[in-house]
C-alpha cells in the first residue's frame, strides 16, 4: 500500500467518522466542531487528488465562514436541541430506505464499471496542463478571458450586501456606542475636574 | 483564443477590448463611488446621490446614444455590442432615468427616502444593460441576477410596511425559482449542444434540435416568461406591484420589460433561429394566455397599481405576438411596441403618482372620480393615455399593436393576430371605465398640487401619444435597423 493510499484511507476515514459524529453529537456545539473536521479532512482529500484550489476554497469558505456561522447561529438562537431531537428516532425507517436506495446506485455503478469501464461511456474531462497548478491555470483565465463575468459577480454580491443592510439595519436611540475618535481626544482637563471639599461638607 | 502558451504551458489569455461596454463600465464605477459616497455620508447624502444617479445614468444614454454603430463582439463572446442592444439599452436608461426623477417626491413624503434607492436602480440598470448585451448564458443569466436582486430589494424598500415587505419576499422566492428554471434550461442546452455561446449554439442547431435542447428551451422560456411576468407566470405580478412603493411599481413596470423582453429576442432570434416551429408554440401559447388573462382579470380591479399590473401583463402578450412571427418585421414589432408602451406606462404610472390628497398618496380607481372639474388638464392626460392603451386609433397604442400584428399576420399567424384583437377589445373595457369614472362621476375633492417632474412625464407622454401618427418614421426605421441587426 503506498503512502499515498494509507493517507487516503486515513482522511476518509476520520471524514466519515466525523460525518457520523455531526448527527450523533449530543451538543450542537460538538456537531459544529465534527463538521469542520470533516470538511479539513475533505480538503485533505482534494489535495491528494492534486486540486489544491478547491481544498483552499474549502477551507476558506466552509470553515472559514459556513461553520463559525452555524456557531453564531445556534449561539444567538435559543434552541433547545434535546427536544427538536426527541422523536427523531420515528424517522429512521423512512432515512433507512432513502440510505439504501443510494446504496443500491452506488452499487450498480461500481458493479458495472467493475465489469467494463467502457460500458459507463464516461465522457473524458478536458486535460489539465501537465506540470502547472489549478490554481495558477484558474488565475490565468479568471481575470483575463472570464473578467466580464468575475466583475459581475463581484457586482451581485455587492447588491447583496447593500440590500441586506438596506432591509435591517435599524438606528436604535438610547444604544451607548463607542466612539475611539472622542475617547482619544479625552484630556486630564476634559474629564477630571478639580474641586475644593470644604471638610464636613461633602461634594 | 489564447495569445500564446507560456513556457510553464499555460496559455495566456489577452484582456479583451474594453471599449464597446464602455456605458457599462462607466456606469459600474460611478455606481461603486456613489455606494462609497453614500457609505461615508450617511444619510444626509440623499439628495446629492439622487441627483449623482441621475447623472451618471444620463451620462450612460449620451456614451450608448453616441457608441459607434456596427457589431461589437467582445469579453471572449459574451457581450455583444449592436444596433439593437443600441436601442434597447436607451430605452432602458430612459426608463430609468424618468423614474428616478419622478419617484423623489414620493419617497421624500412617505419618510422612506435612503441614498441606497438610487443607488440600487443603477445597479439594477447596469444588469439591463447586461441583459440586452448578453451573448452567451452566463452573461444572460449574470445580468438576469444582477437586474432581479436589486429590484427584489427596492420591492420591499418600505421596510415597515407589511405590504411592502411581502412584496419583496414573495418576488425573492418566486424570482429565485424563475432563476432555478433558467439554470435548468441553460445547463441542459449547454449539454446538449456543448456551447454556452448563443452564435455557436445557432450553429450546433443548424440540422435540427433533440428533444433533450426542446426541453432545455422550455425551461429557458419559462424563466423568461417570469421575468417579462407574462402569463402563466405572473402570479407575482398583482401583489408585488400593489405592495412596491408606487414609483418601484413604474420602474418594474417599465425598464425591466424593456430589458427582458430584449433578452428574449436576443435568445430565440440569436440562439435558436433554426428552430423557430420549437419555440413558436410556446411563444404563440403565452402570448395568447397573457392577452387574455390581462384583459379578463383586470376588469374586476379597484386598485390602479393592481390594475397596471394586469395591464402590464396583457402589454407583454401583444408585444411577444411580434416575437411569435420570428421575423425582421416580428422583432421590429417588439422593438416599437416596447418603446411605446415604455411611454404610455411612465405617463400611466406619472398620474397615479400625482394623485395625492390631504397628504395621502391615492391609488384606487374610485379616487379618480370627477376628476375633469377639478383638474381638467390631469384628466385630458388621464383620457388620452387609457385610450391609447387600448388601441384606438390614431394614438400611438393603436399603432404598437398594428405593428406586432401586421407582422403576425406576415407569418401566417392569422388565428393569434385575430385573437389578439379580440382581447385588445375586451381590454379596452377597462381603460375606457376610467375614462366614464374620470368624466362622468362625482368629484370627491382636488389633489395637492402635482411636483414639476411629474408634469413634465405626462405632458411628454401625453403628447407623445397624440402626435406619433404625425411622425412615426424616426421610431420605426430605428427599431427596423435594430432588428435587422439581429439577422
Amino acid at each position: 500500500m503506498s503512502v499515498t493510499a494509507a493517507f487516503f484511507y486515513l482522511f476518509a476515514g476520520i471524514t466519515v467518522a466525523s460525518a457520523f459524529l455531526v448527527i450523533s453529537a449530543r451538543s450542537p456545539v460538538h456537531s459544529v466542531l465534527f463538521l469542520i473536521l470533516a470538511f479539513v479532512n475533505a480538503a485533505a482529500l482534494f489535495i491528494l487528488l492534486g486540486a489544491e484550489f478547491l481544498a483552499m476554497i474549502l477551507i476558506v469558505v466552509y470553515v472559514g465562514a459556513v461553520a463559525v456561522l452555524f456557531l453564531f447561529v445556534i449561539m444567538l438562537l435559543d434552541i433547545d436541541f434535546a427536544q427538536l431531537r426527541q422523536g427523531s428516532l420515528q424517522y429512521l425507517p423512512i432515512g433507512m430506505v432513502v440510505g439504501a436506495i443510494f446504496l443500491v446506485e452506488l452499487i450498480l455503478v461500481v458493479t458495472t464499471y467493475v465489469v467494463d469501464p467502457a460500458l459507463l461511456n464516461l465522457p473524458q474531462a478536458s486535460q489539465a496542463v501537465e506540470g502547472v497548478t489549478n490554481t495558477a491555470q484558474l488565475g490565468a483565465v479568471l481575470y483575463t478571458k472570464y473578467v466580464y463575468f468575475f466583475q459581475l459577480s463581484g457586482l451581485i454580491l455587492l447588491v447583496a450586501m447593500i440590500g441586506a443592510i438596506v432591509l435591517t439595519l435599524r438606528e436604535r436611540p438610547g444604544v451607548k456606542r463607542q466612539d475611539p475618535a472622542r475617547q482619544s481626544a479625552r484630556t486630564s482637563e476634559t474629564s477630571i475636574e478639580i474641586r475644593k471639599v470644604n471638610s464636613r461638607e461633602g461634594v | 483564443m489564447p495569445v500564446e502558451i507560456t513556457a510553464s504551458g499555460i496559455p495566456l489569455y489577452a484582456l479583451p477590448a474594453l471599449w464597446p461596454a464602455l456605458p457599462e463600465i462607466v456606469i459600474a464605477i460611478g455606481v461603486l463611488a456613489l455606494v462609497l459616497y453614500g457609505a461615508l455620508r450617511g444619510e444626509r447624502s440623499t439628495g446629492d446621490v439622487h441627483y449623482a444617479a441621475l447623472a451618471l445614468l444620463a451620462l450612460g444614454f449620451v456614451l450608448v446614444v453616441t457608441s459607434p454603430a456596427g457589431t461589437e463582439v467582445t469579453f471572449y463572446g459574451a457581450f455583444v455590442a449592436d444596433g439593437f442592444a443600441k436601442l434597447m439599452k436607451s430605452l432602458a436608461l430612459m426608463a430609468s432615468i424618468v423614474v428616478l426623477a419622478m419617484g423623489k417626491e414620493h419617497f421624500e413624503k412617505a419618510g422612506i427616502a435612503r441614498f441606497e434607492y438610487p443607488i440600487l436602480i443603477v445597479l439594477a440598470t447596469l444588469g439591463m444593460m447586461v441583459m440586452i448585451s448578453a451573448n452567451d448564458l452566463i452573461a444572460l443569466y449574470l445580468g438576469v441576477e444582477l437586474q432581479s436582486l436589486a429590484a427584489y430589494v427596492i420591492a420591499s424598500f418600505h421596510r415597515d410596511d407589511a405590504r411592502s415587505t411581502e412584496a419583496g419576499l414573495k418576488y425573492f422566492v418566486l424570482g429565485a425559482l424563475a432563476s432555478g428554471m433558467l439554470l435548468y434550461g441553460s445547463s441542459l442546452v449547454y449539454g446538449f449542444t456543448g456551447t454556452i455561446s448563443f452564435p455557436e449554439i445557432a450553429m450546433a442547431l443548424s440540422d435540427g434540435a433533440s428533444p433533450g435542447v426542446i426541453f432545455g428551451l422550455v425551461f429557458i422560456a419559462a424563466g423568461l416568461a417570469f421575468k417579462v411576468s407574462a402569463a402563466p407566470f405572473h402570479m407575482w405580478t398583482p401583489d408585488v406591484y400593489q405592495g412596491a412603493p408606487t414609483p418601484v411599481t413604474a420602474f418594474f413596470a417599465s425598464a425591466p420589460k424593456i430589458a427582458a423582453m430584449a433578452l428574449a429576442v436576443r435568445v430565440f432570434v440569436g440562439a435558436f433561429p433554426t428552430i423557430v416551429e420549437d419555440w413558436r408554440q410556446i411563444i404563440v401559447f403565452i402570448a395568447l394566455v397573457s392577452m387574455f388573462l390581462g384583459a379578463f382579470a383586470a376588469i374586476g380591479q379597484r386598485d390602479l397599481k393592481r390594475l397596471m399590473a394586469y395591464s402590464s401583463i396583457a402589454n407583454v402578450g401583444f408585444a411577444l405576438v411580434g416575437l411569435a412571427a420570428g421575423t425582421v418585421e416580428g422583432v421590429q414589432g417588439v422593438i416599437v411596441y416596447m418603446a411605446i408602451y415604455l411611454f404610455m406606462t411612465l405617463g400611466v404610472f406619472a398620474c397615479i403618482l400625482g394623485m395625492r390628497r390631504g397628504g395621502v398618496a391615492l391609488e384606487t380607481i374610485d379616487d379618480l372620480a370627477g376628476v375633469a372639474r377639478t383638474h381638467p388638464g390631469f384628466a385630458f392626460a388621464i383620457a388620452m393615455l387609457m385610450f391609447s392603451l387600448a388601441g384606438i386609433p390614431p394614438l400611438a397604442g393603436f399603432f404598437a399593436k398594428y405593428y406586432v400584428f401586421l407582422a403576425a399576420v406576415e407569418a401566417g399567424l392569422v388565428t393569434l393576430a385575430v385573437l389578439g384583437v379580440v382581447s385588445s377589445v375586451i381590454g379596452a373595457y377597462y381603460y375606457l371605465r376610467i375614462v366614464k369614472i374620470v368624466y362622468f362621476d362625482e368629484p370627491k375633492g382636488a389633489y395637492e398640487p402635482a411636483p414639476f417632474t411629474l408634469r413634465v412625464v405626462i405632458t411628454a407622454s401625453t403628447a407623445f401619444m397624440l402626435i406619433f401618427w404625425l411622425a412615426p418614421a424616426p421610431l420605426v426605421s430605428a427599431a427596423r435597423s435594430a432588428a435587422n441587426s439581429l439577422f
